[in-house]
């Protein structure tokens, strides 16, 4: 299947990635490029196959419920376009 | 020897312990290496007096009696891995500024064994790529030229070493560091190893730890050493190994002593040579040498068998759905709130996209639509559980064909390196480089590079090595005996002094 420029700017908007007008042409070409490319798989007969979602085949761990790190609040906030009284400083949400 | 970045890791442990040289003198000659071979863009950024300081203590260790594993061994770590207190990049201008307050597991692993880093290297953006032309710091230059009628001078066509971890495998090709660290999602060791004539091992799904490796792909991403040797190889695997509280993926299992695979014969071992991977289409220069590859493993003793892992062709198109997708998620994190740039905007919606759009390369964005696009209400099925379902059909081919089979031989890369203004304009076409990469990382199996000669063109050409899952040893048992007969040891035309 192909994708309209409409939908690859809605796609765009899901992902949060700004598209100018003028980009999208090359950018609906290129991704339905892909997607006719990726469109092979479904020749292949996978009934009654499951997903394989993790080739470790082993249960996730759990470890006991302590705290095992913390008080490095500054650590955490260093890397902050904006911060304030080792807070993140983000722009306004609520009108 | 006026100069010591022509050792191996070996050869310099050996050299340290008898005390023929010091780690400063060899840390020094490599960063005088690295200033040489700036012109190839290797690094992203050099941190000489962090790797003098190292020397020097390792300089200590050795007059004390108390050396560790690795002591004094320069190296380079891929700009992918978090470094505590020097900047980590992954290649993006949205990480332009990043500075972890902490040290990657397998970055930490290395240190503690007392390896002494030159810097951190340039790699495709957020390690997606097969060219090292998508970082946002500049292509690097392979160290090789073509040789022929285009020269072998300096102003002949440059190279690409490969990618994504292309710094990886162009500064060691050039002698500017005994090894590097690397990533290989989808064939980003592999890969650029062949390219470059060395050694390039992805381990194991697993097998080292991603904590504090910026993620790409989190099934598929597998950290794992560049060198060139085997031997040198399987002595960085030693110490990168090992089970990691902090990666939950990692595996609970020992990790054994790599090198016990080295200096085996290999009498009896049964090599699987997988049809599929000899298209219609494939060079007959990479066939010939396959070919060659097997005979030279059939004289060493082994047996030679061929093998079929049917489902290889939809390896490739499986790989773009998966590799996507996880990408789209793990890239979310990038909203310019926490860490990385922030963009300005009329609200915060704005604010996403803008950063998002001006701090993303073309080829990450490009993956991050496939991902959300594939993910999304109404497609998620017909692409994402497809392709999972494909993927454990692929999965499913190794298991039948090891059956049969101890390890597997194919070759690593369907051509040599291109030149910087040859590169495919198609994103497919470019996907293709991975075409013998990608199966062995769906299935998470091990698998390496060897470099077994050089093509016409004067460039190198490897081949790879599959082993069964958590048996890197009998792959690495294969692959010396292949490095033993190949007697591999052309070199870059751009070389340190």
């Amino acid at each position: 299947m192909s994708l309209s420029e409409p939908e690859v700017a809605k796609v765009a908007r899901l992902a949060r990635i700004a598209i100018p007008p003028d980009e999208l042409p090359a950018m609906t070409a290129e991704v339905n490029g892909i997607l006719g490319w990726i469109e092979k798989l479904q020749a292949v007969n996978t009934d009654g196959v499951e997903p394989l979602v993790s080739v470790s085949g082993m249960t996730l761990p759990l470890r006991e419920d302590v705290v095992t790190a913390g008080g490095c609040a500054a650590d955490i906030v260093s890397n902050a376009p904006e911060t304030m009284e080792n807070y993140f400083v983000v722009p306004k949400v609520v009108e | 020897m006026t100069t010591f970045t022509h050792l191996t890791i070996a050869q310099a442990l050996k050299g340290y312990r008898n005390k023929d040289f010091k780690p400063s003198e060899v840390v020094a000659d490599h960063i005088k290496a690295t200033e040489q071979l700036r012109p190839l863009n290797c690094y992203i950024t050099e941190t000489p007096e962090q790797a003098l300081a190292a020397a020097k203590a390792s300089d200590a260790r050795y007059a004390a009696g108390t050396a560790l594993p690795l002591d004094g061994i320069p190296l380079a770590n891929k700009d992918l891995f978090c470094s505590k207190g020097i900047r980590t990049t992954a290649g993006s201008k949205i990480l332009e500024n990043f500075v972890p307050t902490y040290e990657s597991t397998v970055g930490q692993n290395l240190l503690d064994a007392g390896v002494a880093f030159l810097g951190k290297l340039n790699l495709d953006e957020f390690a997606m790529g097969s060219a090292n032309i998508t970082s946002a710091y500049g292509y690097v230059e392979s160290p090789w030229k073509r040789t022929g009628a285009e020269g072998a001078g300096h102003n002949s066509p440059k190279l690409v070493p490969g990618g994504s971890s292309g710094g990886s495998a162009a500064i060691v090709a050039a002698r500017g560091a005994m090894g590097a660290t690397g990533t290989d999602t989808g064939g980003s060791i592999r890969q650029p190893a062949s390219f470059t004539g060395i050694v390039g091992i992805k381990p194991t799904y697993g097998r080292c730890s991603r904590w504090g490796v910026v993620a790409f792909a989190s099934s598929l991403d597998q950290p794992g050493p560049f060198a060139r040797t085997v031997e040198d190889c399987a002595l960085m695997l030693n110490t990168m190994a090992g089970e990691d509280p902090k990666d939950s993926t990692s595996a609970r299992i020992e990790t054994p002593d790599f090198t016990r695979g080295l200096g085996q014969d290999i009498k009896g071992l049964r090599i699987g040579i997988p049809r599929e991977y000899r298209p219609s289409g494939l060079n007959s220069e990479i066939s010939a040498l396959w070919d060659k590859g097997a005979a030279w493993l059939r004289d060493a003793g082994a047996e030679i068998i061929e093998v079929s892992l049917p489902h290889t062709e939809y390896a490739l198109p499986t790989y773009y759905i998966i590799a996507p997708a996880e990408c789209s998620s793990n890239l979310a994190r990038y909203d310019g709130m926490r860490y990385g740039l922030r963009a300005e905007g009329k609200d915060l919606t704005a604010v996403y996209e803008n950063t998002r759009a001006q701090g993303f390369g073309r080829e990450v964005k490009r993956r991050i639509m496939i991902g959300t696009y594939v993910l999304s209400a109404g497609y998620y099925d017909a692409y994402y559980r497809k392709a999972q379902r494909v993927r454990a059909l692929i999965a499913r081919d190794f298991d039948e064909a090891f059956k049969k089979c101890d390890v597997l031989l194919a070759p690593t890369a369907p051509s040599t390196a291109f030149g910087w203004e040859e590169k495919p304009t198609d994103p497919v076409e470019m996907y293709l480089n991975d075409a013998f990469t990608i199966p062995a990382s769906m299935a998470g199996l091990p698998a390496m590079s060897v470099p077994a000669g050089l093509a016409a063109n004067g460039l190198p050409l490897g081949l790879q090595l599959i082993g069964k899952s958590f048996d890197e040893i009998t792959m690495i048992r294969a692959a010396a005996a292949l490095e033993a007969a190949a007697g591999f040891t052309a070199t870059p035309t751009i070389m340190a002094a």
